[in-house]
This record gives C-alpha cells, structure tokens and sequence, in this order.
C-alpha cells in the first residue's frame, strides 16, 4: 500500500473509530489525558505499520491494544505518569485488557462509549463542566472550539477541562454506566446537557449571531449515539425528534442580513426535508412507546405540528395548546406557561391569553424574561391598546440581550410610534 | 477509597424538635450505623457535641489565639462525621443519602488523601 492510500485509510479509520478507541482507553488506563496520549500515539503506530502489514480485520481493537501498550511503556519509564495511575497494579491491567480485547465488539465500544457520556455528566461536576466535558471527550471538538462555542478564551475553557478532570480523579468518580434504577435518572441529566449543547447553537445567549449550527449538530450527532446507545427510550427519541425539527427550520429562522423572522413568517419551503421526516418519525416512536410519556416527546409533537402545516394559516391551534396543557401537568414552567398562552391567544383571542400571561407575570418568577413581556405587547397591541403594548414591548428590550431580537422590538415600538402621538 | 461524611444541620431546628420526633432520628442513626458496619463500610463515626460547646485555635506569630465558638459563623453547622470505607463516589453518595440528616441538612463527601508510600 502506498504511503498516501495508508493515509487516507487511517484518516477515515479515525472519523470513525476515535470516539469508541478514546472511550475504551479511558476504561482501561482510567485517566483521559493518558488515554488521548495512547489514541495518538495508536494511531501514529498506524500510519507506521499498515502500510507493510496490511490494514487488520478488527482496527479499532488493533489501535486499542497498540494504544494501551505504549501507554503501559511510557507508565514504566515516565515517574510523573506512574503517579497518573494512582497505584494500579500494572501487570493486572494488562492481562485484563488483553483477554477483554480478543472478544472485543461493538457492544464492549458502545458500553464504553456510553460509559464516558456518563462519566462527563456525572451530578458531581457542574453544569458548566459537563458541557466542556461531553464536548470536548465525547464530540472530539478541540478546547479551541468549545471556548470559541461558549465565548470564553481558550485559557479558560483549558482550566474548566483541567479542574473536571482533576476532581474525577480526587473524588473517585467512576468509569460506569449506573444501573438501570439510576440510570432512568440520571439519563435526565445526560439529556440536559444534550439540549443544554442544542439551545446554546439555536440562540447563541449574548451576541450577534442568532444560530451556531456546529453546535446544533454536534447535538444532534450525540442524541443520534444515545439512541443507537440506549435504543427504544422515549427521552432520548423524543429529543433526538425535538432537535431534528427544529434544527430543520434553521434555514428559515434567520434574514440574509441576520434578523429574525417570526414562526409566523417563516418560509417553510427553506426548511430541511429530510430533517422533518427524520423528525416526524421520531415523534411517532417516541409517543408509542408504553408507559410514562416523555415531555421530550410532547415538545417534538408541538414542533411536529409546527411543521406540518404547509402555510401559517393551516396550523393545529387547538392541538398545540391541549399539548402544551399535557406539557404543563408533566413539566410546570413559567417558560411552557408563556408558550400555552400564545398557543391560546390563536385559538381563543388576546383577551384570554393576556389574563394567563399577566397571571403568570403575577407570580413574580419570570419578570425578567424578555418574551414575556414581548408577548404582552403583542396581546395589547391585538387589543387596539397601542400605548401599553409599546410600554410592553420597551419592558421587553430592556431585558432583550441577543441583537437581532432587540432589533426586532425596537422595529415594532417604533411601528406603534404613529398610533401614539400626542401621548 | 475511603470518605469523610460531613454531617451539617441547623442546630437551632434541631434543637426545637419535639422529644418523639428526637427519639425517631436516633432510632434511625442506630439503624443506618449498623447497616454500613455490617455491610463493612463504617470505619468511624461519632456525634459531635453543638458548636456552643466549641472552642477555635489559631497560632500567629508564635501566639496561640483561643476563641469562644466555631471557626466560622454557618447557617448550618458540623454536627458529627462518619469515616467510610467505598468503592468509588457514586457509593460514598449513595451511603451519605442514606444518613438520617440528609433529609433536613446536608451531607459533605469529602475524599481523603491515601497514605503517602
């Protein structure tokens, strides 16, 4: 084999196989920097030694041992890495490593690969860590793009990464999946910081840019694992379902010059197809699955509506807002609460769903939300009460952070300027 | 791996329970306590006197300083420890949720450094 036909062989062995290969290092030398230096050095030793002996049936356990080897080597002769390993039998590990090796396959990778989803998203780091994490050991992104995604230095995101790492080693986090009673709850947290990753790319939180799609994929790409992980649960189906349509809208979500178009006035032929169908399965699997419904799945079956009206004027109103009511028994947040309401306004009128948002208001818990106040604003102004929808929509801009949502509310209160003159 | 359990609670709520709901707590404590020795957890364990009863000892400059109380004023306040033996975290957690003050205060696991070889 050429040198350059090795190389392309061993660039696409890595597109596929450098996730499972660095999850299963990281079981068997139990340290992720130890494992990310034995996947390089691997796959170096690949490039090396194929080119003469040929490509092996099983690459990813070839790079796996190989990896593991080096690693062993470099503990032996390297005092700083021996410490690394905190007392581990060495000679244990290897003959462990080499007998689960032979019978390795895409079970033995899947486990692990789940395994170090779990570990990232362990309740004992923070949120912050658990995103750092899962991007960067799980998605592969460099510490580079993870700062870049949450508009910290570089610096930084290292430091998030290095404390992480340093408190699983501290307190003795382990490298397992929990069993199936934790698991059911734990996978709620997995999730979060999936969609926590999701909504991040759908509306970058303090910037100009309204859509970072990188990471709106990466999400996608991690719901995509935890299905083929963790196959027939609801959550995880309807997630995967939640992201996919909406991701789909994206085309139509934005301006060429960056504003934002409403739901309402979204051009529905930009939206990706293949998306929606993809979606639109999704949901179905998801809500036919016996036992507790997922509010995952509720949420995919909103948007699901959403999208399968051709033209505004052809959406299932009174559909959403029962699922919205479903929604709030499951999930009671003010944010669902403010999204029921516009759902009631298309089916029952402004009056009806300013008294649920001014309820809402009431309680205190979300004065400082934007959309609240934007939302009344709309009401009002549906009301014919021009200059207390402006006073709303002025509210709103106060709270407003993200550019073109800003650019929007100014937009609109100066619209209402020539219905309040004189006042 | 062995766990330091801190075991933090209000003194002030505890001390206004009712003598029955006291007694139930112990009850507990005696239950929990002979749950992880049997099971080979326990290594240490004991109930701490209130920290009106506690006394701070700091050296500066050669002198030794002694106040009246903790070392820091706290909403809620060290009330006893167990020192446990456990695979890993996730049974250091799960032995600290099973500790009767866990439902009203809150439990620290902290890690403890393996001996220097």
């Amino acid at each position: 084999m050429t040198a350059r036909l090795v190389g392309q062989v061993v660039e696409e062995v890595f597109r596929r196989e450098a996730g499972r290969v660095l999850a299963t290092l990281i079981r068997l030398l139990g340290d992720f920097d130890l494992a990310e230096e034995a996947r390089q050095d691997a796959f170096t030793a690949a490039v090396e030694q194929w080119a003469a002996a040929g490509v092996p049936a099983n690459p990813c356990a070839w790079l796996i041992k190989t990896g593991h080897n080096k690693a062993v080597d470099r503990i032996r002769r390297d005092a700083v890495f021996r410490t690394k390993v905190q007392g581990r039998e060495i000679a244990s590990a290897e003959a462990d490593a080499v007998a689960v090796l032979e019978d390795a396959d895409d079970t033995t990778f899947g486990d692990d690969r789940l395994r170090l989803i779990f570990t990232c998203c362990h309740p004992a780091l923070g949120a912050e860590a658990h995103v750092a994490l899962t991007l960067r050991e799980v998605c592969g992104l460099t510490t580079q793009a993870v700062a870049r995604a949450f508009l910290v230095s570089e610096e930084t995101m290292a430091q998030r990464l290095v404390r992480a790492k340093k408190k699983i080693r501290d307190a003795g986090i382990p490298y397992e999946t929990p069993e199936p009673p934790l698991l059911n709850q734990r996978i709620h947290g997995v999730l979060a910081v999936v969609y926590g990753v999701f909504t991040e790319g759908y509306a970058v939180t303090a910037g100009t840019r309204l859509v970072d799609a990188e990471l709106c994929g990466e999400a996608i790409r991690l719901g995509r694992l935890l299905d083929e992980l963790l196959p027939i649960n609801p959550a995880v189906l309807g997630l995967l379902a939640l992201m996919l349509l909406h991701d789909a809208r994206r085309p139509a979500r934005v301006s060429q010059d960056g504003d934002v178009i409403l739901l309402e006035d979204q051009d529905r032929t930009l939206c990706n197809q293949a998306k929606i169908a993809e979606g639109l399965a999704l949901v179905d699997r998801a809500l036919s699955v016996a036992g507790q419904v997922s509010p995952y799945a509720v949420q995919a079956a909103i948007a699901a509506l959403h999208v399968r009206a051709r033209k505004k004027e052809d959406t299932d109103w009174p559909q959403i807002v029962g699922l919205y009511e479903v929604l709030l028994r499951l999930q009671p947040s003010p944010v669902i609460e403010l999204n029921h309401a516009v759902a009631v306004s298309m089916v029952d009128g402004a009056a009806r769903a300013l008294d649920l948002v001014d309820s809402l208001a009431a309680r205190g818990q979300v004065s400082e939300y934007h959309l609240l106040h934007a939302a009344r604003g709309r009401f009002l102004q549906q009301l014919g009460r021009p200059i207390e929808a402006r006073e709303a929509y002025r509210s709103a801009l106060g709270f407003a952070t993200l550019e073109p949502e800003r650019r929007l509310l100014r937009w609109r209160i100066a619209s209402l300027e020539g219905l309040t003159t004189g006042v | 791996m062995q766990y330091l359990l801190l075991i933090y609670a209000n003194e002030a709520e505890m001390a206004g329970r009712s003598p029955a709901a006291m007694a139930s707590m112990m009850a507990e404590y005696t239950e929990f306590t002979k749950g992880i020795v049997q099971g080979g957890q326990f290594k240490a364990g004991d109930r701490l006197k209130p920290t009106s009863a506690a006394t701070t000892v700091r050296v500066r400059n050669g002198q030794a300083a002694t106040t009246d109380g903790p070392f820091a004023e706290t909403r809620e306040q060290l009330g006893g420890y167990y020192l446990v033996e456990a695979k890993n975290l996730d049974e250091a957690i799960a032995i600290a949720a099973r500790i009767p003050s866990a439902k009203i205060g809150s439990i620290e696991v902290r890690p403890i450094w393996p001996p220097q070889t």
